[in-house]
């Protein structure tokens, strides 16, 4: 089957229009996405987007489907506001949008079962329903031998199958695709267009919008909207573009529908045939090049060879071996078999006279972004070593040659894509290189871009006789080399030129042979069986679910909650290094912090400069020689020494007792001792001086009794000392309880926020957006999970306060747990608070270190007492709900205490649960900004 | 290795930090801004403690104790029932309960040596020992000095002359100063290397780096020493305008030894960033990591509580961490005034520390990139 403009019958363009835009308009920040976009889109047939990477296509989708808040401007959706929050709500399950991207919205480390089980249950559908489905689509599109393999181990073309299963799930009215077989293989292709054919064959009342790349895609749907830099160039049915514009194919009408200043100086890409017998020389010579990583062969014995001054293009999807193969080429990766030569030497990684011969241009732009284009191409310049004195000039050629001369101070993300391409290439060309290596340099660059790059490819090759080695999945790039291979799955399928290949199988078109190359590869649909039909999924007599929401539902329902605490939970088990972070981590911070915040101060360094050297100068030294907190050093021989010992740290305290003093008391003269403490660490000093002090006294009371009899040792009076709650005044047991409370602070917290922002920066908080679930239960939903690791950690930190610190326990432990488990809700909510207004996960790691660890240390009476604090100190440590659970930690764990006596610091903790709750609710957005 | 590639990629790493607004604010603010405020904030041992007293007696000799506690040490004592007494306590409102007995005046005039008690919230460690130690003495010097009107005392006429050296108020926020420029060092140091690591391999250039002629060796020390600068005069300003002038710290030793024993603390921790930054296969994995390390690092170096309190083990293991080194070179100079003869050691174990750490990450480093 080989769909065309002829094979789908042309739908009534009638009724209604499925979505109406007027004067819509989105910028972020400076830059202008959308411009005053009016139209409307037919329903119940095939609208194409067309146009190149970056001129609003995406933003235009998400509007559509509601992920985006609208700024200017008026958009219908199935025919009510999508500015208007009730009728979002009311349309959300009645749209399905796929965003761009291979598999942005599914989780990788859930499986594919468990992905379309996930949006199943968001959808509010019940076990046996979802079950049905689920087998239905899955049998479908092939996908279910595959049903517990994890989503990230898919190849492309399956995750968009995938991808759609989950947007298919609940019988959407309108169903958005933005860029959907981008980086795909085309058989695979060409199975995706035929899957959702038979889908609507199946469901003739739906809409679907796409936006598309590719213009062969295009030519087959109903009708068309053609952008070009945040405006509409034209709209109509693709025989109404081609009319209008009097050109054969899509890609040239589209040329022509660009505004004249762009399209200026653009011509077909003519290269000249190369020059017979230029062949004589090999630059790359590849021999049974193999690559494994683990079990998985990457790449499976690859030879070729290429001439210099030909143009090689590498064919193949994404993750078929193309880039590995390059990074063999180039040394990258060092060859699991085989050899590769450049120029005649066996590629190694550490000749670097090899490296001065080659450019490469890699996938990701490896421009450095906070550099401008001069900095760029002069730092390229300087690595390459080549000659100060040369450098300048040869900027100024490149800037003529890739025409960047206006652009030379700018940076590079300021500029469109198709610049920063020939910087790209520019900075690759900068030392005169024999051979480019181009690993999918046109991605995203629109036709016109696209062919500039060519014609420069095409004057190096024949001009400058560069050899250039090009990877590419564009059809019509690829009939431009010389000479091309088609890989699949690791494997050379063919090498030669693209007629040749053509001509082999007989077919019309480079991507008909591909395909067939492919078929016989694959062994005629090993992996993809023949799509089924698919009906409507209400054809089992059932009826499809109203559309809209019941209205208990509308702001909670259990099942889309539990769908997003299950997913949480799933991750964070598939995720062993976080998992592990998460528990072990707090034990191990327990005994760093427990250990190393250490108030008992023993064993302290001290030496005597005795000038008196009697028994009772020799007695006084005892005293404190003999205490448990000082060690005593070798005595002390002068001034010197002791300030040298004391310099160097190694004496804490220094006593000196001065000549005559035995002979001094006894004749009941004053004496002074002196006494001198290091005070570059001034707890441990203010220790000293306090032990000091007492010894001193205890020594008068001795010798007052040796020297007056018994009647002077009775005081005045006594000051009986009771150290209550933990008579033996250990630090663990003043600290493990404070620890306990921290720990649960800073670990669930940082958890918690990753969680929100982590999908914030990798797009899945796009379901959130686009599906029924509320903000309630997302929240809630997300918190479970972390709530339960916590009150595991809780009782493991507890275990280790009791068996192995030896911290006794006398309160109640129910009263204890209730606390934390309230805590915990907390913290997991401080969390969530914070992720709503965090964007980059690096920063929400630094914020929520911030947010928790300096007011728990500090102000929440871990240390200090909040009632000793002062100031802005004192009202936070007010309010902070650390505080309180501090106090009922320490209550139960050394106190004795319960419930009733503790009750006024619950209040607190259940007074910050709806606060935060209801803060974070109110702050998360439920379209993205 | 090629000097001019190191120099040459290490200006590309400084000229990429002053494109990044928010990582040249954090590290202002941590190195001006949080010293500043938590020398600050660094509480006096005893400050404002709370304390309550049950006065039975109610005599001149009683009210003579009860008036004097006051702030900044106590709070003014909150006069209270027997009854009130465990409740308090127990609701962690008082630190001290003072329990004057009923005729005392009378017992301590007859010579019967009446006793006073003192409940303590040991669970308050930092104001248990020392705040109890000034109860005791405030309460006797009243007590001597109630009675010196009525008889006098024999005692042994010595004297104890406590000086502290080095820190001769015993300031608190000197040290908190100084702790804090040693933690903001070792943790944006790691920050940065690790984090520019991560980001040019997340942004792709790393591999672009790799087909140029440029080895491995090269790529991480222009990290190395770009980062380390940036850190380097940053602690330079901090220690001078924050340390020096604005907290008016005086520093007793030389800051060109100080800066040098903290170029290469920096030698060993941004290889530190380097290592974690390979065994860390994301951004949010670092962070994790990081804190991991840096509270250890922090804690257990010698910065917070002495070293000589820890376990044996603890001070054995910790040998290894070039904090432990830098924090004992870093009191060493800054407040003994010491010179290079007597803090040659450190600096030799942070020199072998570092070395270990980037011959060690410089290995990571290469597997890394394969």
């Amino acid at each position: 089957m080989k769909p065309g403009p002829e094979t789908i019958a042309a739908p009534a363009v009638s009724g209604k229009p499925v979505v109406r835009l007027a004067a819509v308009g989105l910028s972020y920040g400076k830059t202008r996405a959308l411009d005053a976009v009016s139209l409307d889109m037919p329903s119940g047939c095939m609208v194409g987007l067309i146009g190149p990477d970056g001129v609003g296509k995406s933003s235009l989708l998400s509007l559509v489907a509601g992920a985006r808040a609208i700024q200017d401007g008026r958009i219908e959706v199935l025919e009510g506001d999508m500015a208007d929050r009730v009728h979002r709500r009311q349309v959300c399950p009645r749209i399905a949008y796929m965003p761009q991207g291979l598999g942005k919205n599914l989780y990788p480390t859930l499986s594919v079962f468990e992905n379309v089980d996930f949006f199943g249950r968001l959808f509010g559908q019940d076990r046996a329903e979802r079950e049905r489905r689920i087998g239905a689509l899955l049998e479908s599109t092939g996908l279910a031998p595959f049903a517990d393999r994890p989503a990230g181990k898919l190849s492309g073309g399956m995750k968009q199958k995938l991808g759609l299963c989950c947007a298919l799930i609940h019988d959407p009215d309108l169903l958005i695709l933005d860029e959907p077989t981008t980086g795909v293989d085309p058989l695979s292709r060409r199975q995706f267009w035929e899957l959702i054919e038979s889908i609507r064959a199946g469901r003739p009342g739906m809409s679907v919008i796409v936006a598309t790349a590719y213009m062969e895609e295009a030519a087959r749907f109903d009708w068309l909207i053609a952008m070009d830099a945040g405006r509409v160039l034209a709209t109509g049915t693709p025989a109404d573009l081609l009319a209008k514009t009097g050109a054969s194919n899509l890609d040239a009408a589209f040329i022509a529908l660009l505004p004249e200043e762009d399209r200026a100086g653009h011509r077909e890409v003519v290269i000249p045939p190369r020059a017979s017998g230029a062949d004589g020389e090999i630059a790359i010579e590849a021999e049974h090049l193999s690559m494994r990583f683990g079990d998985f062969t990457a790449v499976d014995d690859v030879s070729f060879r290429i001439g210099r001054g030909e143009i090689f293009g590498f064919l193949g999807s994404n993750g078929c071996g193309k880039t590995t193969t390059m990074k063999m080429l180039t040394g990258l990766l060092a060859a699991s078999e085989g050899t590769a030569r450049l120029f005649g030497q066996e590629v190694d990684p550490d000749d670097m006279e090899v490296r001065r011969r080659v450019g490469y241009m890699s996938q990701a732009f490896s421009l450095y972004t906070e550099l401008t284009v001069r900095q760029n191409l002069d730092l390229h310049a300087r690595l390459f070593a080549m000659p100060a004195a040369a450098i300048p000039s040869r900027i100024e050629e490149m800037a003529q040659r890739f025409d960047l001369a206006e652009v030379m101070d700018a940076l590079p993300d300021a500029l469109p894509l198709g610049i920063r391409q020939r910087l790209s290439l520019a900075v690759a060309m900068i030392h005169a290189p024999d051979m480019l290596i181009l690993d999918e340099p046109t991605s995203g660059v629109d036709p016109v871009a696209r062919d500039g790059f060519w014609q420069i490819l095409s004057d190096l090759s024949r001009k400058d006789q560069v050899t250039i080695f090009v990877s590419t999945h564009f059809m019509n790039e690829a009939e431009l080399c010389d000479r091309i291979s088609l890989m699949h799955a690791g494997k050379v399928l063919v090498s030669d030129t693209p007629a040749a290949i053509i001509a082999k199988r007989a077919a019309a078109t480079l991507e008909e042979s591909f395909i067939g190359y492919l078929e016989d590869a694959i062994g005629a649909g090993r992996e993809m069986p023949v799509p089924t039909p698919v009906q409507s999924m209400a054809v089992d007599g059932t009826a499809p679910p109203p559309p809209a929401v019941p209205s208990t539902d509308r702001f909670f329902n259990l099942r889309r909650m539990l769908a997003y605490t299950r997913r949480e939970a799933l991750e964070l088990q598939r995720d062993p290094i976080r998992a592990t972070l998460a528990i072990l981590g707090t034990v191990m911070l327990m005994f760093v912090v427990g250990y190393g915040i250490n108030i008992d101060i023993e064993d302290l360094s001290f030496a005597v400069l005795d000038r008196d050297d009697t028994a009772i100068s020799r007695d006084y030294a005892l005293q404190i020689a003999g205490s448990r907190y000082f060690t005593e050093k070798a005595p002390i021989t002068d001034y010197a020494d002791l300030d040298r010992r004391m310099i160097n740290g190694e004496l804490s305290l220094a006593i000196e007792i001065p000549p005559g003093f035995g002979r001094e008391v006894a004749r009941g003269r004053n004496v002074e001792i002196g006494a001198w403490i290091d005070g570059a660490m001034p707890t441990r000093a203010e220790t000293v001086r306090g032990y000091v002090q007492g010894m001193h006294q205890s020594w008068l009371t001795q010798k007052a009794r040796e020297l007056y009899g018994d009647a002077a040792t009775v005081g005045d009076f006594q000051l009986a000392i009771r150290y209550r709650y933990n008579p033996g005044v250990e630090s663990l047991v003043a600290m493990a309880p404070a620890v306990i409370p921290l720990l649960l602070l800073m670990i669930p917290a940082m958890l918690a926020v990753l969680s929100v922002v982590r999908e914030k920066e990798l797009g899945s908080i796009i379901n959130f957006y686009v599906t029924p679930v509320t903000r309630l239960e997302f929240l809630i939903g997300k918190q479970l999970p972390y709530v339960a690791l916590a009150m595991l950690n809780f009782f493991m930190l507890t275990a280790v306060a009791v068996f192995i610190f030896r911290v006794p326990f006398t309160g109640s432990f129910l009263a204890f747990t209730c606390a934390a488990l309230l805590y915990v809700i907390v913290t997991t909510g401080m969390g969530l608070f914070i992720s709503t207004f965090m964007n980059s996960q690096i920063a929400a790691i630094f914020g929520t270190a911030l947010i928790t660890l300096i007011p728990a240390v500090q102000y929440s009476g871990m240390i200090d007492p909040v009632s000793s604090l002062q100031g802005v100190g004192a009202l936070i440590g007010r309010i902070y709900p650390t505080t309180y659970f501090v106090t009922i930690s320490r209550g139960t764990f050394s106190k004795a205490l319960d419930f009733s006596d503790l009750w006024g610091s619950f209040v607190p903790l259940l007074i910050a649960v709806p606060v935060l709750l209801g803060l974070s609710a109110i702050l998360l957005k439920k379209q993205a900004g | 290795m090629h000097t001019a590639n190191i120099l040459q990629l290490g200006i590309k790493e400084l000229r990429g930090l002053a494109r990044d607004p928010m990582l040249l604010v954090l590290i202002a603010y941590a190195f001006t801004v949080s010293i500043y405020t938590a020398s600050k904030a660094m509480p006096e041992t005893l400050n404002r403690a709370a304390i309550a007293i049950v006065d039975e007696d109610q005599s001149p000799a009683s009210s003579r104790i009860v008036t004097a506690f006051f702030p900044p040490y106590f709070s003014i004592p909150k006069l209270i029932t027997q009854y009130e007494m465990d409740s308090r306590m127990d609701s962690g409102l008082d630190t001290f309960a003072l329990d004057i007995p009923p005729n005392f005046q009378r017992d301590l005039l007859a010579g019967k040596s009446p006793t006073i008690q003192l409940n303590v919230d040991a669970t308050r460690m930092s104001q248990a020992f020392s705040g109890g130690g000034y109860v005791q003495s405030i309460v006797s010097s009243e007590v001597s000095e109630f009675l010196n009107r009525y008889r006098s005392v024999a005692s042994v006429p010595v004297d104890l002359t406590l000086r502290a050296r080095f820190n001769q108020e015993l300031n608190k926020g000197w040290f908190g100063a100084i702790t804090n420029v040693i933690s903001s060092i070792t943790m944006l140091s790691i920050v940065l290397t690790g984090a520019a690591l991560i980001r040019e391999r997340e942004h792709g250039t790393i591999e672009h780096l790799l087909v140029m002629p440029v080895t491995p060796t090269e790529i991480m020390v222009s990290k190395i020493w770009s980062m380390g600068l940036v850190v380097l005069l940053a602690s330079a300003f901090s220690l001078v305008v924050v340390v020096q002038g604005l907290l008016a710290v005086p520093i007793e030793g030389s800051l060109a030894l100080f800066l040098f024993g903290a170029a290469l603390q920096l030698f060993a921790t941004t290889c530190m960033g380097i290592f974690l930054a390979t065994i860390a296969g994301t951004m949010p994995q670092f962070g994790l990591l990081l804190m991991m390390v840096l509270l250890p690092l922090q804690v257990l170096s010698g910065g917070v509580t002495p070293r000589e309190s820890m376990p044996e083990i603890i001070q054995i293991i910790m040998l290894a961490a070039p904090n432990t080194h830098f924090v004992i070179l870093a009191q060493s100079i800054l407040f003994r005034g010491a010179g290079l003869d007597v803090v040659w050691p450190q600096l030799a174990a942070l020199l072998a520390i570092g070395a270990i750490l980037f011959f060690f990450s410089l290995r990571r480093f290469r597997q890394f990139l394969k």
